[in-house]
């Protein structure tokens, strides 16, 4: 009886299957075109999902063994079920590998059992909680299933009773597992995933088997400025493009995100699993009262209550503001909240884009509705008629310089390097690193100059805030500026400066030109200057500091290495916080977030400043103007020793050895003489 | 913000929008006052709110101009008049013509003459009545508007005046509102032609940057915070003011110098 009704039931799972994923699809379709190579994208979906996801995966070991057994598992049974049962070919060792893979899925499901049996808050419970049961419902059924197909047991073993559980326990199993998958079950995100691997917005985040490519794609993906008639940003789902809903409907709610967001950790109401999910909620239409993980935080209400919130795939994610009171999908200060730091983005196994999402819709807020929260219209307003947030006088950017004398790129023309000063310039805090790397770059004689008045703000903060109309114009005339000069690198003490100088602007050079120069990190010139010799550092500052990874420098662009090369340099005591490289925690200055101002329970600087404190550091090194005043206005709480926060070109400015070389030959540029030298 | 019962539905409001120039760049923007005005329009309920401006179109006083579209709307109605003119009778026709039941504009111009006379030459031409510095509008019925004027120091007096009138804004009127790109570049420009009367005298005149005026600093001898926040909120006082009546003009003139000498303002 089995043999009739095992073909029967695989196959109408598999044909159910079919038709829930020409469903799904169409619901991906709704989003705007983003052509993708289709066959070239199937073919990278092994390679992505064993290499660069199992690389995400594989930070909790655990979790990683039991998805390799479940997931593994799966597939295989799957696979051999269908040609063992569904076609009747058990001869050979086939229904003996099909029972082999089926019992290590089952100790994968008992693992995946262990996990829920007390779930961390980070995780979704609801219909996830039933999936370690539908598991082993799969595994053991077509394990037992089986048997008699090997002829362990005798085919008519048990009975028609038996052989109509076994039927059941089968059809559970496969429910769950073959159909639920394209019906919008918690398999979805193994059919999404495997296609949102292969036709990923961003394939250059994964590696090729030539190892290039660096693995690393963060800079915003360009607005088109051109047709003026066309509406800007994201304001319903179907204005993501598809493969962007594609990716969110990928989300398999492990919360990972949730646990390292910043703004989630703060009280503000943002929660970047609860987001995704509410884009899902969106493209398919309905209210998000079904969401069984944590919801948004609410400084009022301590949390959101889930089922307020509903939206369609036409209609409008963030209610507009003439609509009194009024609920959409999210509110205004879920996107607003984010400080684009980028760590969920860095932990999420799906390699779901949470900050592109937020800056999408962010666009259609700014650009269409002109609803840019807190000081953030008067920081854009500025940025249009002065090129910086802060409207100070454009012709003033050198005036802290006014002794320094530094070589304009105006006069000289050319350089070796062009320091790029940012907007730090107007902030007295920032004008002191900025004093210490001129400092360390004469010493170490390095023939720079900088743009003076002809910088402009890079358009970080702009671009963040969704204005791209303001980050495109800034861009094009930095671009221009730029292009007049002759230099071989820039060097800049502002990470995001050196984020969209290095990533962001080359799409917006003109057609035949590009950016044909290097941009540094000043952590990583001055640890180049260091290896090559060409500082000579006093040791002796016996300080226990620690690192502070600032997003941009870190997450964004994958220099974990250098800053803390400098500081070994230095000869200080290094320790590390618990959250450091690419786990670092933001500061919470990024992506606007100090301008906008949402409202939280803490506040973000407070939290880093705790992680910190736990170091028991006398100072925090940071590489961040942003950075920089987010901890310093950080308010020492009674009984707190104030911990000092220090620049790293600060540091390396008072180490420098002001004696009067002994032999101004030039030294040999090896490294390993340079570290012993500055080491002892 | 405004009480939305009380407006006559309907309502006709032309406001008046000149190309402004940020004071530390010398940009071409949205007029802060104007958008001030503009921003006041946008609170009445049910109002049909138009755009006008008298000037010279090229590509940075478009620019400005779309500050204005991107506050929420579709077109703008442009009196062309090239450089130098004076707006006044092309201004006053083209009000004449549309009749509207309110004009609002800023205080004076941020660029050009910025006399801050327009308003008033306006007024006078058109025979309609003229309130200055308005913080809101709280009414329009039956023809007449309650209004609320802003004074010194956060006072406020309510008037009601027959419309049509003119009324002008400062910095006592809300905050404008973010102006959006999308909608400002997909705006449209009405371009009309009004009747263009040359300025002469303008075009002889000589405008050259203002000198920072001498500024007397302030010195608070104050021991305790008591005294600072005192002095800190006090009303600006002459104090040693001098009154001189009945006297000649030469003998005015000489006291003003003498005045100036001492402050060190003439040397």
């Amino acid at each position: 009886m089995l043999d009739t009704l095992l073909p029967i039931l695989i196959f109408a799972a598999l044909a159910l299957a079919a038709v829930g994923a020409v469903r799904r699809i169409r619901l991906w379709r709704q989003g705007r075109p983003s052509p993708v190579p289709v066959l070239r994208g199937l073919a990278t979906v092994p390679r992505r999902y064993l290499v660069d996801l199992h690389h995400v995966v594989a930070r909790d070991k655990v979790m990683s063994n039991t998805h390799v057994a479940t997931a593994g598992g799966f597939v295989a049974a799957m696979g051999l079920a269908i040609v063992v049962h569904g076609l009747g070919l058990a001869e050979g060792v086939l229904g003996w590998l099909l029972l082999a893979v089926s019992a290590t899925m089952f100790a994968g499901s008992l693992f995946v059992a262990r996990r829920r049996r007390d779930p961390p808050a980070r995780l979704s419970k609801g219909p996830w909680m039933r999936l370690p049961k539908s598991l082993m419902a799969f595994s053991l059924g077509i394990f037992v299933v089986t048997l008699p197909a090997v002829g362990v047991l005798p085919a008519d073993a048990g009975g028609w009773l038996v052989a109509l559980v076994l039927a059941g326990v089968v059809a559970w199993g496969l429910a769950e597992l073959v159909f639920g998958m394209t019906w919008g079950g918690p398999m979805k995100h193994a059919f999404a995933g495997a296609l949102h691997l292969a036709f990923h917005r961003r394939p250059e985040r994964f590696s090729t088997k030539k190892g290039s490519g660096g693995n690393r794609s963060t800079g915003l993906k360009a607005l088109d400025l051109e047709d003026d008639q066309a509406p800007l940003g994201v304001e319903t789902p179907s204005d993501f493009t598809w493969n962007q809903l594609l990716g969110f409907d990928a989300c398999v709610q492990c919360g990972r995100c949730e646990a390292v967001c910043p703004a989630f950790a703060a009280g503000q109401p943002l929660n970047p699993k609860k987001l995704i999910q509410d884009m899902v909620v969106g493209m398919a239409g309905g209210s998000d009262a079904h969401y069984a993980g944590s919801p948004y935080p609410s400084p009022e209400r301590g949390d959101q209550p889930v089922g307020e919130h509903q939206g369609s795939p036409h209609g409008p994610i963030v209610a507009p503001a003439s609509t009194k009171d009024g609920k959409a999908l999210v509110d205004a200060e879920t996107l607003w909240s984010c400080t684009t730091c980028r760590a969920c983005v860095e932990e999420c196994p799906m390699m779901i884009e949470h900050v592109d999402a937020i800056v999408d819709m962010r666009r259609h807020l700014t650009l269409e509705e002109g609803a840019t929260p807190g000081k953030g219209a008067e920081v854009i307003d500025n940025l249009i008629a002065t090129d910086n947030p802060g409207g100070f006088d454009p012709g003033g950017r050198l005036n802290w310089a006014a002794d320094l004398e530094l070589p304009l790129m105006a006069d000289v023309e050319r350089a070796e390097v062009l320091l790029w000063l940012g907007d730090g310039v107007f902030d007295m805090r920032n004008q002191r690193t900025l004093r210490a790397l001129v400092k360390v770059l004469r010493a170490a004689g390095v023939d720079f100059a900088v743009l003076g008045n002809e910088e402009r703000d890079s358009g970080d903060v702009a671009r963040r805030l969704g204005d791209e109309a303001t980050f495109q114009s800034l861009a094009r005339r930095n671009i221009a500026t730029l292009s007049q000069y002759r230099f071989d690198c820039i060097v800049t003490c502002d990470p995001h400066s050196f984020h969209v100088l290095k990533n962001e602007y080359g799409a917006f050079y003109p057609e035949g030109q590009e950016s044909g120069y290097p941009v540094w990190h000043h952590s990583t010139f001055i640890n180049q200057l260091i290896e090559a010799g060409r500082l000579r550092l006093a040791p002796g500052q016996a300080a226990r500091v620690t690192y502070h990874d600032p997003c941009y420098l870190g997450r964004y662009n994958g220099e974990y290495e250098a800053p803390r090369a400098v500081l070994q340099a230095l000869g200080v005591e290094l320790v590390e916080m618990q959250r450091s490289g690419y786990r670092s925690r933001c500061c919470g200055g990024g992506g606007g977030a100090p301008v906008t101002d949402i409202p939280g329970k803490q506040r973000i600087p407070d939290m880093r400043m705790g992680d910190v404190r736990e170091t028991q550091a006398e100072q925090v090194v940071v590489g961040c103007p942003q950075c920089t005043a987010m901890f310093e206005g950080v308010v020492p709480s009674a009984g707190d020793e104030e911990v000092a926060v220090k620049d790293i070109a600060e540091m390396v400015a008072a180490a420098l050895d002001t004696t009067p070389e002994a032999a101004p030959a030039p030294r040999d540029a090896s490294t390993a003489q340079a570290t012993e030298e500055v080491m002892s | 913000m405004q009480p939305e019962s009380a407006m006559t539905p309907g309502l006709e409001v032309t406001v008046l929008v000149s190309v402004g120039r940020h004071p530390l760049t010398g940009r071409a923007r949205r007029a802060d006052q104007d958008a001030r005005g503009v921003e006041l329009a946008r609170s009445f309920a049910d109002a049909q709110v138009r755009l006008l401006h008298a000037g010279m179109r090229d590509e940075s006083s478009e620019a400005a101009l779309r500050g204005y579209l991107g506050m929420g709307f579709t077109e703008l109605s442009l009196l062309e008049q090239p450089q130098g003119a004076d707006v006044l009778p092309a201004l006053a026709e083209a009000l004449d013509a549309t009749s509207p039941h309110l004009v609002i504009t800023g205080e004076r111009a941020e660029r050009g003459e910025g006399s801050g006379l327009l308003p008033y030459l306006l007024a006078e031409r058109l025979g309609w009545p003229l309130v200055s510095g308005l913080a809101a509008v709280e009414s329009v019925e039956d023809g007449v508007a309650t209004l609320l004027q802003a004074l010194p120091r956060g006072q406020r007096r309510r008037l009601k005046v027959r419309l049509p009138a003119i009324v002008t804004v400062d910095d006592a009127a809300p905050a404008p509102r973010q102006s959006a790109y999308g909608p400002a570049r997909r705006g449209a420009f009405e371009a009309t032609a009004g009747p263009v009367s040359v300025d002469d005298e303008w075009a002889a005149w000589h405008v050259q940057p203002a000198r920072q005026r001498p500024k007397r600093l302030k010195i608070v001898k104050a021991a305790s915070a008591r005294d600072r926040f005192k002095a800190a909120a006090a009303k600006a006082e002459g104090g040693s003011g001098q009154v001189l009546t009945d006297v000649t003009p030469t003998q005015g003139a000489e006291a003003i110098l003498t005045l100036l000498r001492e402050e060190d303002v003439l040397r």
